[in-house]
């Protein structure tokens, strides 16, 4: 890898470039999915090539899975004549912020490698798994799902950065449907699409399919015959996950600063938190603090080194209710001002260039206990876990979601069953309304695999630290609303 | 050596390699090589050009099948994946109803339009700069502020099998998309093509420029119900997750919210829904992920739900014949109605403002989502030039509202509907979809801006 990386750099630098990084990548992949009693999908993916990223006034990339000696010089003309034709389109030059050169080598935790699990003990996993979901009468549809990917990544640039990271990740996934005459209603663990993490085999172990299969199957079939969720204003309490994706959502993609300065907004949208609100705007209650950390140990969107070489840092997003920082990159730091990067530019691939994506978005713990502890000091709300759907708009204002499965609360304690929950609202609203949030003994780093940004559009590992926490007088149920 | 070509010698070298090892095998070989030129707040900020080339291989060995996917190189390479592919089939339990490959069918069953154009494949870094250089002086010269993409290349397919089963396929792809920027509306369009000349870059940056500027100052509206006039992106985004529920398999596992409706009147009259690879607004390879023949289907027939797509599998297990729509096989969605034509009638967008007393005017819909797969409840949120009609006249910009609507109950609520044209959005792949005027939308809440 460091060869051709050199031999790459050589070529560019020789040809007139400002600046260049080179990727070089190796994925192997592994995904097994179960529909009922049966395999209903085994792939595994090969993928191996080289991007370059070249700045000639403007950027230029291009990529190719091609690493002779002929097929990288190839590629280094393209992303020369790209970079020319970019800066053919600017009123001034792209610079970027500074960055000390790193030399390093990284490796992701992992206590087991999910590669040295036994492909019959991974099927075993998830047929027994359905054996459990389809022996509750009612279930129709029992689904499961395991991915595993092993990347090799190394990167180098002519500012002297040679930086080598390996990754392991691994995601686990199983499925109950439950369908009648009148309704269909779902159960996933653990939480819709799967849990990933930086980790290993250990983590399927973790989560216990297996043993969680009884319970979804049964909620899934008793939703079919619970309550509707009821519509008004009312208490909420978010379960985890749910509320890992409602920071996605609402602090993660509004804080990305190529989305503030209007860069995206042709496809992924614009941000309400433009760069005079920074430090002055009160985003959340005083209690609320919410950090990008990639460096939380064996968290889905961690690593060592960001793909333009910026070590990984753990940023405040919101200081106690303030807007207080950025997700930012080398160019777009520089447009605001800033010292130095985040840190937070990723590609999905050695196929695409980098941009600026979410790395663990978190809220950090806070003094409320544990779940039962905040349901019990509620006096009446709704309790709703596991995202079923998701909508926010191109400012992320205002939101929608709606999740697999609700409780109705009453007195401090878990009530009826709900199904179809849903609430939405305005996002700074939404975060000064908070007024409990979990401590550390339920934190967990969720996982969200498939986060869309860019153009062409790339998927990207972001994770989200979160406990259960409670917003007060929130809109509950409109999308029901007749 | 051609695309095909090339092709076809790593599909012989396979099938020549594996000879012996399995009962049956299958190898997709697909390329892609588009190049976009991203654009924002009048200057280019992105500029790449990947390529892209894969090759997957499916084997069938004692009832077991699998499929392994990579990055080509060599011949070693295919002979490697060849060989990791029939070890990981061996770990597997059998399938107690899996399927042969197919034979070849009739090679006239392949026929489709010509989507390949050599200038549109070529065009350089150099040309879409220049296309961006138009669509921003149009943003200048009306003191706007543009962002959007120029997107310009090709890409192939080529599936081949044991059974002699052989079909390729390539075209070129074009595609432009700008949002237009005023202190505090905007205004977006987007159309692709098989030809770049087919897009007209200063003719799109003037539509999305004269959205921005009409829906300038835009004013709060009540939330409630709303007649709407709906553009053919904001059709084809919101009616795209409809798509799946003609699939057999969403059938067979109760996920469809047409499941038993079939030969049932589900929508309104005026909806007609076929699946045509052949139609030339259309684009896309005419086989299937098993290389059977894309059929023409008629999903919807004047509002009956009348067929639906079927792959191999779901065939077998209906005892109904294949239509020529299934996934690349393992896969447990089945199938995927992916060619769709919603047919469309005679009334213009004018005209359907003209026939409004009442209406809110949706250049697009954002972030569209289901809530209710039963009902098929969605939400979203309008985007870049939502006007208020009133008497017959597009009034004025509106704030962006939330809506939550049954895409059932939307079909059954139509007034009118325009001519069908290739339309492009962002939720759902391209489609032929013709503009619609609804009677009843549900705007729940206001968003504000």
């Amino acid at each position: 890898m460091e060869a051709l990386t050199e031999y790459a750099l050589d070529i560019a630098t020789e040809y007139g470039a400002n600046y260049v990084d080179v990727r070089i990548i190796r994925q192997d992949s592994q995904n097994i999915q179960t529909k009922n009693y049966s395999v209903s999908g085994f792939q595994e993916s090969g993928s191996y090539g080289l991007g370059v990223r070249i700045l000639l006034g403007g950027w230029g990339f291009s990529s190719s899975k091609d690493l002779t000696k002929a097929g990288i010089e190839r590629t280094v003309r393209l992303a020369l004549e790209t970079a020319r034709a970019s800066a053919t389109c600017r009123e001034s030059p792209v610079t970027l912020l500074p960055e000390p050169a790193h030399k390093a080598n990284w490796s992701s935790p992992c206590e087991i490698d999910p590669f040295s699990i036994s492909v019959e003990k991974k099927i075993g996993t998830l047929l027994d798994a359905a054996k459990v979901m389809l022996a509750v009468p009612g279930v129709t549809l029992a689904t499961g799902e395991l991915t595993f990917i092993k990347e090799e990544k190394f990167f180098a640039s002519s500012e002297g950065s040679r930086i080598k990271q390996d990754f392991i990740r691994s995601g686990c996934w199983i499925q109950a449907n439950a369908t009648n005459d009148e309704d269909q209603q779902r159960r996933s663990w653990p939480q819709q699409y799967g849990q990933q993490e930086l980790a290993g085999w250990e983590m399927v172990e973790k989560w216990d399919l297996v043993g969680n299969a009884q319970r979804i199957g049964e909620e899934a079939v008793a939703l079919l015959s619970a309550a509707q969720c009821p519509q008004g204003e009312m208490d909420l309490i978010l379960g985890g996950s749910q509320l890992a994706l409602q920071i996605h959502e609402s602090c993660g993609h509004p804080t990305e600063l190529d989305r503030a300065l209007r860069w995206e907004i042709n496809f992924a949208g614009y941000s309400f938190l433009t760069p005079e609100k920074l430090s002055n705007l009160k985003y959340g209650s005083q209690i609320v603090n919410l950090v990008a950390d990639a460096t939380a140990p064996g968290a889905l969107g961690s690593f060592a080194y960001d793909d333009e070489g910026v070590a990984a840092q753990r940023v405040f997003l919101v200081k106690d209710g303030t807007f207080s920082g950025y997700l930012s990159s080398r160019d777009t730091g520089k447009e605001i001002g800033l010292t130095r990067s985040g840190g937070m530019m990723r590609a999905e691939s050695w196929h695409y260039t980098p941009i600026i994506r979410m790395t663990n978005i978190s809220l950090v713990p806070g003094s409320a206990g544990k779940l039962a502890d905040i349901i019990s000091n509620t006096e009446s709300g709704i309790f709703m876990d596991t995202n079923k759907s998701w909508s926010i708009d191109g400012r992320r204002y205002n939101f929608q979601f709606s999740t697999e499965i609700g409780w109705e609360i009453k007195n401090g304690k878990l009530g009826r069953m709900l199904k179809n929950p849903s609430y939405s609202g305005v996002t700074p609203q939404f975060w000064n309304a908070c007024d409990a949030i979990g401590g550390s003994e339920e934190y967990v780093h969720w996982g969200l695999p498939n986060c869309g940004k860019g153009q062409p559009c790339q998927l990207m590992w972001t994770g989200h630290g979160a406990a259960p926490a409670r917003f007060r007088k929130t809109q509950i149920g409109i999308a029901r609303s007749k | 050596m051609n695309q095909e070509e090339r092709a076809r010698t790593i599909i012989d070298f396979a099938l020549s390699h594996a000879k012996g090892k399995v009962d049956d095998i299958e190898i997709t070989v697909s390329g892609w090589n588009e190049a976009t030129s991203r654009f924002a707040v009048n200057n280019m900020t992105q500029n790449q050009s990947p390529e892209y080339e894969r090759v997957a291989v499916r084997v069938l060995v004692n009832g077991k099948q699998t499929r392994l996917t990579s990055d080509i190189g060599p011949p070693k390479d295919v002979a490697t994946l060849i060989d990791k592919t029939v070890y990981a089939a061996k770990l597997l339990e059998s399938e107690g109803d899996l399927l042969d490959l197919p034979p070849a069918p009739n090679s006239d069953l392949y026929a489709a339009p010509n989507r390949f154009d050599e200038k549109t494949a070529s065009f350089s870094p150099q040309d879409r700069a220049e296309i961006v250089q138009k669509i921003i002086r149009t943003a200048k010269k009306h003191k706007l502020e543009v962002a959007g993409t120029c997107v310009s290349g090709e890409r192939s397919i080529a599936i081949g099998n044991s059974q002699n089963l052989f079909a390729f396929h390539k075209e070129s792809s074009a595609e432009i998309s700008i949002t237009m920027t005023a202190p505090n509306s905007s205004g977006w369009v987007k159309e692709n093509a098989v030809s770049i000349s087919d897009l007209d870059p200063e003719a799109l940056a003037e539509k999305a420029a004269e959205k921005a500027i009409k829906s300038k100052d835009p004013i709060d509206l009540e939330t409630g119900h709303y007649a709407v006039i709906l553009e053919p992106s904001a059709v084809l985004d919101l009616l795209c997750f409809l798509w799946y529920d003609f699939s057999a398999t969403s059938h067979i596992d109760k996920l469809s919210c047409l499941l038993d409706k079939q030969g049932q009147a589900v929508f309104g009259q005026a909806i007609t829904i076929t699946d045509d690879c052949a139609n030339p607004l259309q684009s896309g390879e005419p086989f299937d992920g098993e290389g059977l023949p894309r059929q023409n289907v008629t999903l919807v027939s004047n509002g009956t739900f009348k067929n639906m797509v079927l792959g191999r599998k779901s065939a077998h297990q209906l005892n109904l014949p294949a239509t020529g729509h299934g996934l690349p096989q393992p896969d447990g969605y089945g199938e995927y109605a992916t060619n769709i034509v919603v047919s469309g009638g005679k009334t213009s967008l004018s005209e359907m403002i003209a026939n409004s007393e009442r209406a809110i005017y949706l250049t697009r819909v954002w972030y569209v989502r289901e809530v209710d797969p039963r009902t098929k409840l969605l939400t979203g949120v309008t985007q870049d030039g939502t006007f208020f009609v009133e008497k017959g006249i597009l009034k004025t910009g509106i704030k962006n509202m939330r809506f939550n609507v049954s895409l059932i109950e939307v079909l059954n609520n139509v007034i009118a509907l325009g001519p069908a044209v290739r339309a492009a959005g962002e939720e759902g792949s391209p489609a032929v979809v013709p503009a619609m005027q609804i009677s009843d939308f549900n705007f729940t809440e206001r968003s504000l801006f």
